[in-house]
């Protein structure tokens, strides 16, 4: 069967068509990942894909390199035992919003902590997906879910702020609408050399667009086009920002990672 | 990249959402029977905007062997 180059490079053809409902947007996040690997030639024998679980952990099935599907909130420790035992791997996590924020919480805390040189991609859907509708830390207040028959009244959670109070070094937003963007800010987070956080805002048409009338997946994603400005926008003529998300690079900084702090440490050892 | 690279659908791919019929930006899809199907391709100006939304993958220019 005839494939895109994106497909060939990228995936296994064997697994797809993935399991997904239809507009589901974590697809659409997934590609540009592997569009942001191509785009930066990295050697593929050297990339891990690492998940947790959820809709959007099952990605690194389909992904063709280096894969682990892990438990429940533990992508990132496992991630970070893969990139401690050999720091010259290109480590991505993919990983959900129940999957980073609610069970894998403190993990993501202290990844970001570390700036361990990981590439996470939240696929943030705003529920739990996998499990039927779940409100995750992500939904928004009032909203509905599942378990929240009569809306949330939980405070939703920025887990750009948070990795950003956390001390990720790359931080930054964007959604499946703005494909070539997120692509771009996934390249970005290649090249950090530390803890990248990229949210890429996702559509679950099944869950909560149909718990919260957010009517089709087309809908959905004219959402995500309308509902969202850039950051830069936003700091020039504020006004247009009132009621939106805001997206964009938040924050890129330098700062000594933690695999080269540990090998500073192994020398000291060796030399004694 | 050549100057023209064919449009492809894969039809047991699409699950029918419809997002790209509605992003591309010159009216070149459309939906048949819930598929995929290229309506006008004599005005697609190949921006593969499609090809990036589709979530399934079943539409793309060009391709292995292009
Ligand atoms: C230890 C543990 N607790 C709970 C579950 C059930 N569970 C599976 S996926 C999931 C939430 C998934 O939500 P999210 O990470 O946002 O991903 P999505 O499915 O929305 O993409 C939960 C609670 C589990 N598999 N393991
Ligand atoms: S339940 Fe939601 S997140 Fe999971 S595959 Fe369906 S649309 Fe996607
Ligand atoms: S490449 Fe652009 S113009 Fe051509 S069908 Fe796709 S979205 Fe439409
Ligand atoms: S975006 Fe993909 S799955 Fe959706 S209708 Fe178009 S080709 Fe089919």
């Amino acid at each position: 069967m005839k494939v895109s180059n994106v497909v060939k490079d990228n995936f296994r053809e064997d697994k797809l068509p993935h399991i997904w409902c239809p507009g589901c947007g974590h697809g659409i996040l997934m590609h540009a990942i592997a569009r942001a690997v191509s785009n930066k030639g990295l050697d593929r024998d050297k990339v891990v894909v690492v998940s947790g679980i959820g809709c959007s952990s099952r990605a690194p099935g389909y992904m063709n390199f280096n894969t682990l599907h892990t438990t429940h909130g533990r992508a990132l420790a496992f991630a970070t035992g893969i990139k401690m035992s050999q720091p010259d791997l290109h480590v991505i996590v993919i990983t959900g919003d129940g999957d980073a924020a609610a069970i894998g919480g403190n993990h993501l805390i202290h990844a970001c902590r570390r700036n361990i040189d990981l590439t996470t991609i939240v696929f943030n859907n705003n529920i739990y997906g996998m499990t039927g509708g779940q409100y995750s830390p992500t939904t928004p207040t009032n909203d509905y879910g599942t378990t929240a028959p009569y809306g949330n009244i939980d405070k939703t959670f920025d887990l750009c702020d948070l990795a950003k109070a956390a001390g990720a070094t790359y931080v930054a937003r964007s959604t499946a609408y703005h494909a070539r963007i997120i692509e771009k800010l996934i390249e970005n987070g290649l090249d950090n050399k530390g803890f990248s956080f990229i949210e890429g805002i996702s559509v679950c048409p099944t869950y909560y667009g149909r718990k919260n009338k957010k009517g089709n997946a087309v809908d959905m994603m004219k959402s995500l086009k309308e509902d969202t400005i850039d950051i830069r926008i936003a700091k020039k003529k504020p006004e247009l920002a009132e009621g939106k998300m805001l997206i964009g690079e938040f924050h890129n900084s330098e700062e000594e990672e933690y695999t080269a702090r540990y090998d500073k440490i192994i020398d000291l050892f060796e030399k004694e | 990249m050549s100057a023209s690279q064919k449009l492809h659908i894969n039809k047991d791919w699409c699950k029918g959402c419809g997002i790209c019929v509605e992003f591309c930006p010159k009216d070149v899809l459309q939906l048949k029977d819930g598929k995929i199907d290229i309506k006008a391709e004599d005005k697609c100006i190949q921006c593969r905007q499609c090809e990036i939304l589709c979530p399934d993958f079943a539409i793309f220019l060009g391709g292995d062997e292009e």
